[in-house]
């Protein structure tokens, strides 16, 4: 049971990145901006975050100031992102320039103003943000170990911010317009949507979510920075991708990527698959393969919002 | 005459991105040290060439994988295709000649030939596989070729890892934690380049990719077959409707694409300058920095040529930054503002349309009404 507790928390630690970010995707892609930028905005907010963490460690510590972290991880995405916006709708630019321009630029911003603050580019910080054991629900049977036990807050924000954009996308006026503007944008406009200003929205909450992602990335699974999320940005397209454009079937595929992620960084503390001999560089394929198989099924009867990637032009009919 | 001013602006906006870019360098070396900042941006501007023959010898040297990632990726939007997975294939390719360097034995002068087009081959493999799912499939190659990105990284990483014969590794130092040298016969030649910039790393790599900017020019814009890719580029729809095999170009293309970037791959690894398989679960840098390049040079062979020949430029003029408080990283700041802002080139030439069509406007409204007046 032991051996579930640990795949199940590792898991969480993978998962739940992939989420926020594949979800942020959601968001942009949902208005009609393909957004290949996520891995450099989280790389963005990770640093940004981190690198408040490392500044305050001295006087802060515990959870008000992951809380901090997590505003500044969101305003950094979200800000960054409105660089990818700007030459997407004002511009018309081709969307996968600008996102390619933004991956290059935020590694390269990271390590650079990191060695001129500190001399090295790893920013380290103390995690001082593991919850042992939430009070009360960390002491049920099964669901406590499972999941109220060696946590972190940023796990529930992370479900929380799935509920949401549940909601906002299926059930508010705001994310039927976004939709629109994703799948018609010229029905959109007739009907009195301001396209520009909703595509703005869709990337900078997608922006804002990246940021969040990779902030929510690094802590569980380091003590510092060293200006890469591992081309998770990229796997979270793919989750994206995987999950259809939609945020519970989003979930069901973060839970597969997380799960083959976990498995594959920490089998070897897990007694039956070390005796089962598989080389670990099988799990660490089996996400990437496994996208290639799905995307070959469902790819002739996509379900990609129609208009994404293409520049909205009003006068075009 | 359209078409020539669609060149002019696009190269204008591809000058305008790289003021703007070196400008933002710039100005983030005057935040960060006020004294330090124009010695430093000098250096970046002027390094390689003040280090005379041996700078020059180092800007062709690292421009040879630039150059031709970027002609991969180039050649593959000339066709209407994105190539992100230039990486994998730069990664199979450099796997594919390591393999040969190393294990292939008593081929004497034509070892480095060999090396090469297996690294060739591997890279077409690896291309073609988003070529032919798009085809089939209508699997979109950006996604697909991001997997394989990893898988191949991964797939590298585990066989020149683990891959043992009789107990022993074949691919593998690990006193070094990396691979083998390569066979002194695999290491491609230097065609007097090293005479011509003595004390730099400079081979014949770089001729080879020159060679084949002029071959895939010659490929777009002088054959059918370059025609019918370019045609199914600019509209699918139209060049089907043509009777061009459209699957067919498109898994042709991609293969190519790949071919190339494994032939970067291979010329890299074999090129006797310390570069080894290592065991890192990074996927290569060679293939992205492509994108760029590719972007910059305007996907035109040549433009790509030139493209190639001034990052690798400003990258060992800024190897000598380290002469100064800056890190290298703001050259790929640099980079990638000019990108960014090149991705605005669509807006300058409509721009520069628009100007054009104003002043025709004027033209003939000028001489509508005169004619008007002739019949009155």
């Amino acid at each position: 049971m032991d051996v579930v507790y640990f795949i199940v928390q590792q898991t969480m630690f993978f998962m739940v990145p992939l989420l926020i970010v594949a979800l942020g995707g959601m968001f942009s892609e949902r208005s009609g901006i393909v957004n290949i930028a996520l891995e450099g905005i989280m790389t963005m907010g990770a640093f940004t975050s981190i690198l408040f963490l490392n500044l305050t460690g001295k006087f802060m510590s515990g959870q008000m100031q992951l809380l901090i972290a997590i505003l500044i991880a969101l305003a950094t995405g979200g800000i960054f992102s409105l660089f990818h916006a700007y030459a997407s709708i004002n511009m018309k630019a081709d969307q996968t320039i600008s996102g390619t321009a933004l991956n290059m630029f935020a590694p390269a911003f990271a390590i650079f103003v990191a060695r001129v603050i500190q001399n090295v580019q790893q920013v380290q910080f103390v995690n001082t943000f593991r919850i042992e054991s939430v009070p009360i629900l960390g002491s049920i049977p099964i669901i406590g170990p499972l999941f109220f036990q060696n946590t972190y807050i940023t796990t529930y924000i992370g479900f929380l911010i799935l509920i949401i954009s549940y909601i906002v996308l299926f059930k508010t006026r705001f994310g039927l317009r976004l939709r629109a503007c994703g799948e018609h944008p010229h029905a959109a406009d007739a009907a009195g949507v301001n396209v520009s200003i909703m595509q703005y929205a869709g990337v900078f909450i997608s922006g804002a979510l990246a940021g969040l992602g990779g902030l929510v990335f690094v802590v569980p699974t380091s003590t510092n920075f060293n200006a890469t999320v591992s081309g998770y940005g990229f796997l979270a397209i793919a989750v994206l991708i995987f999950g259809q454009w939609n945020p519970i079937k989003i979930l069901g595929a973060a839970i597969f990527f997380g799960l083959t992620k976990a498995i594959a960084s920490a089998y070897s503390g897990i007694p039956f698959l070390v005796s089962l001999n598989i080389p670990s560089y099988l799990y660490k394929m089996i996400p990437y393969i496994a996208t290639l198989l799905v995307l070959i099924f469902t790819s002739k009867k996509s379900s990609a919002p129609r208009a994404s990637g293409v520049p909205f032009d009003k006068g075009q009919r | 005459m359209k078409k020539k001013h669609l060149d002019i602006s696009g190269f204008l906006s591809s000058i305008l991105a790289i003021i703007i870019g070196l400008a933002v360098g710039f100005i983030i070396l005057l935040i960060c040290n006020k004294n330090q900042a124009i010695p430093g941006f000098q250096t970046i501007i002027t390094g390689a060439i003040t280090h005379g023959q041996k700078g020059i010898g180092q800007v062709f040297y690292y421009a040879t994988p630039l150059i031709l990632c970027g002609l991969a990726v180039g050649f593959a939007f000339k066709t209407g295709l994105f190539n992100i997975g230039a990486s994998g294939q730069f990664t199979m390719g450099a796997f594919g000649a390591t393999l040969i360097g190393i294990c292939i034995k008593n081929l004497g002068q034509v070892h480095w030939i060999v090396a090469l087009l297996v690294a060739i081959i591997f890279g077409a493999i690896w291309g073609s596989i988003p070529g032919i799912l798009k085809a089939f499939f209508n699997v979109n190659e950006v996604i697909s070729a991001i997997m394989l990105n990893y898988v191949g990284m991964y797939l590298v990483n585990w066989i020149v890892g683990s891959w043992k014969i009789g107990g022993k590794q074949v691919l593998f130092n690990s006193l070094r934690n990396e691979s083998y040298n390569v066979s002194q016969s695999a290491i491609i030649p230097k065609w007097g380049l090293d005479k011509l910039f003595p004390g730099s790393s400079a081979n014949s790599g770089i001729i080879i990719a020159i060679i084949v900017v002029i071959l895939i020019y010659l490929l777009l814009e002088k054959t059918t077959f370059g025609f019918e890719l370019k045609a199914v580029g600019y509209n699918k729809h139209a060049g089907k409707y043509a009777g061009i095999n459209e699957k067919k170009n498109i898994i042709l293309a991609m293969l190519i694409s790949g071919a190339i970037a494994g032939l970067a791959g291979g010329l890299v690894f074999l090129s006797g300058t310390g570069r080894h398989i290592e065991i890192v679960d990074v996927v290569a840098d060679e293939g992205f920095t492509g994108i760029s390049v590719a972007l910059l040079g305007l996907s035109n062979p040549f433009g790509v040529l030139l493209a190639g020949l001034f990052i690798a430029y400003l990258q060992s003029g800024g190897f000598y930054l380290q002469l100064f408080s800056f890190s290298t990283e703001i050259i790929d700041i640099i980079v990638a503002v000019i990108i960014y802002f090149s991705a605005f080139a669509l807006i300058v030439r409509l721009f520069i349309m628009r100007i054009h069509q104003k002043n025709e406007n004027k033209e003939k409204k000028l001489n509508k009404s005169d004619k008007k007046r002739g019949v009155e």
